[in-house]
């Protein structure tokens, strides 16, 4: 392992220089308004660069700094799909940054931030890589909560936030240095050595210990509290972000460390993520059941969708891997094209988010229900729509590992989970319109939601394309230079 | 003194470990405890650490909570600005008085 090879981490190198050199532009370039929109731009060129560059350099399985940095086809795809998320993200917050008075520099670098650090904790290879990262990833989310500076609900949000996330950090650290304790390695693959010879039971509780904290960062039951009023009183914007990319990279580094560094002790984990699995499920579709507003609904369809992505790691086989992988394709592509209607939802030019107001928008605006009501559809899981196949794959896993419980009882969630998802169908195409909503959709939104719906509808014909993709990526997973 | 083991060391990291992680449940005062708190769960985190690191006799454990030891700071500077922005408009940083959402 030589020291001086950086080329598997060209684009974190790549992302991280432009972050600084941004603080500084930022600082200089007067006025604000124009700072913000040179950041924004910048960042987003950066980030599609570094999806070259990943694309580039990282298909070879190899390590770099010493062995703390891994890269490997499945990172290649997770990392291009948090890049791809982010992108979009940024590309729907034109306008909202100028109508949300948060024009301000300061996102798109925090975001760019955020996203290095996600990108380092899929890449991590190494227990105190995988703590750097998810604090790099986490520090700017909490800022980006409360970015709103004069709202009472956006700072509320940023420190409830960062009280549970620190907490979360607290929870898996201790983790991280019993298992270190108890296995005497902080590598990966010291770990996984170290585990194939005997699972000491105090590693067993660092392991539960760092399941928690990651669970955490998922917004999993029962670690779920901060996710409704984090996304609620967050702008819509943030809101939108938090619920696609950091979810994408948590998901990525639980498979990670469950069915790499700890593929050979399934027993000692295996139940703590089924409990987890099941009561996500439920709390996520029984608490949407009673809200009234679609980003707190959002919340808790975020929750219940980690459940069932859980179900498939939860299979402790490889065709769970693939089933979670596809599963959150899924869920990034229909999040962005609900998040990017919700977005356009205005009345007057202020932003509403109650469910009534979208009472009549099947006569009103007629493509923005469609788009809705085939996303809505597909998130609720009925077929032929994307969603159904996401789910479908999860809970086949479940069952070829003989978990045929675990998979009715999520069947059973679904089922519950689908009342609130049509309800919003049902408020869209029957009740009648009390205020209108604004009609001038901006286009970028609604080409990204209409994207997002045809895609829904048409991943029939992509689904063995991208299962096979999917497949070939997952040997790697738990890939360990012998 | 020869008796102290590796088992006590971990014995007060888990005593530390639960007075913070009861800390943040049990307050009902201030968010300035809470703040408290985590930091005395890092800690406790890294007297874990420095005491496998001696067990084990390398170093990996020490350099682990000398990176944890830098976050903590970076963490507590975001935390500690984030409540002065939510005082500015709150007026208040009670924990029962953090509950413009509910639900």
């Amino acid at each position: 392992m030589d020291l001086l090879n950086i080329q598997p981490a060209t684009a974190e190198i790549f992302m991280a220089l432009v972050a600084l050199g941004l603080v500084l532009a930022s600082a200089f370039i007067q006025p604000e308004a124009i700072a913000a929109k040179f950041v924004r731009r910048v960042t987003v060129a950066t980030m599609l660069l570094a999806m070259w560059m990943c694309y580039h350099n990282g298909f070879m399985p190899s390590y770099a700094f010493n062995g703390q940095f891994f890269t490997s086809p499945f990172m290649v795809y997770m990392k291009v799909l948090i890049l791809l998320g982010a992108v979009g993200i940024l590309l729907m917050a034109k306008r909202e940054f100028q109508g949300e008075s948060i024009d301000r520099p300061e996102l798109p670098l925090l975001i760019l931030l955020s996203v290095l650090g996600m990108m380092l904790m899929v890449s991590a290879n190494d227990l105190i890589v995988l703590y750097m990262g998810l604090e790099l990833q986490s520090l700017p989310l909490y800022v980006i909560a409360a970015i709103r500076r004069e709202s009472v609900r956006s700072s509320e949000a940023g420190l409830k936030y960062f009280l549970l996330g620190a907490l979360s950090s607290g929870l898996l650290l201790y983790g991280a240095s019993l298992l270190y304790g108890f296995t005497g390695h902080t590598s990966y693959d010291g770990i996984k050595l170290a585990l194939e010879n005997g699972i000491h039971p105090g590693a067993v509780i660092g392991m539960v210990f760092m399941i928690s904290g990651l669970a955490f960062k998922i917004s999993a039951a029962p670690f779920h509290m901060w996710t409704p009023d984090v996304y609620e009183g967050s702008p819509t914007i943030v809101t939108a972000f938090f619920a696609v990319v950091p979810k994408l990279a948590a998901m990525a580094l639980f498979i990670r460390f469950t069915h790499g560094v700890l593929g050979d002790a399934v027993d000692s984990w295996q139940q703590v993520i089924v409990i987890i699995a099941i009561l996500s499920m439920f709390i996520g579709a029984g608490g949407a059941i009673m809200q009234t507003d679609i980003k707190r609904l959002m919340a808790y369809s975020s929750i219940a969708h980690m459940g069932y992505a859980l179900v498939g790691i939860a299979s402790g086989i490889s065709s769970g891997v693939s089933a979670v992988m596809v599963y959150m394709v899924i869920y990034v592509i229909s999040s962005i094209g609900v998040f990017a209607l919700i977005l356009s939802l205005k009345r007057d030019g202020r932003a509403v988010t109650k469910i009534e107001d979208m009472a009549g928008m099947s006569r009103s605006h007629p493509v923005y229900a469609l788009a809705m009501m085939v996303l809505m559809f597909s998130m609720a899981g009925i077929p032929p729509l994307g969603g159904f196949f996401g789910k479908w794959y999860v809970f086949s896993a479940a069952i070829a590992s003989g978990q045929v419980a675990l998979a009715v009882v999520g069947v059973l969630a679904s089922v519950i989970g689908a009342f609130y998802y049509i309800r919003i169908v049902k408020v869209m195409y029957v009740d009648d319109e009390t205020q209108p909503i604004d009609q001038d959709i901006p286009r970028s939104n609604t080409l990204i939601a209409l994207t997002s719906a045809i895609m829904m509808t048409g991943l029939v014909f992509g689904l063995s394309f991208l299962r096979e993709t999917v497949q070939a990526t997952v040997p790697f997973v738990v890939f360990v230079a012998g | 003194m020869a008796d102290i083991s590796l088992i006590h060391y971990l014995m007060v990291a888990a005593i530390l470990f639960t007075l913070g992680a009861v800390g943040i449940f049990l307050n009902r005062k201030n968010v300035i405890t809470i703040l408290m708190c985590i930091e005395l769960m890092l800690l406790a985190v890294n007297i874990n650490l420095a005491a496998f690191s001696s067990y084990h006799g390398h170093i990996t454990g020490q350099i682990f909570a000398m990176f944890i030891l830098t976050v903590a700071a970076a963490e507590a500077a975001i935390g500690l600005a984030i409540l002065v922005v939510y005082f500015r408009n709150r007026g208040s940083i009670a924990v029962e008085d953090i509950n413009m959402m509910k639900g």
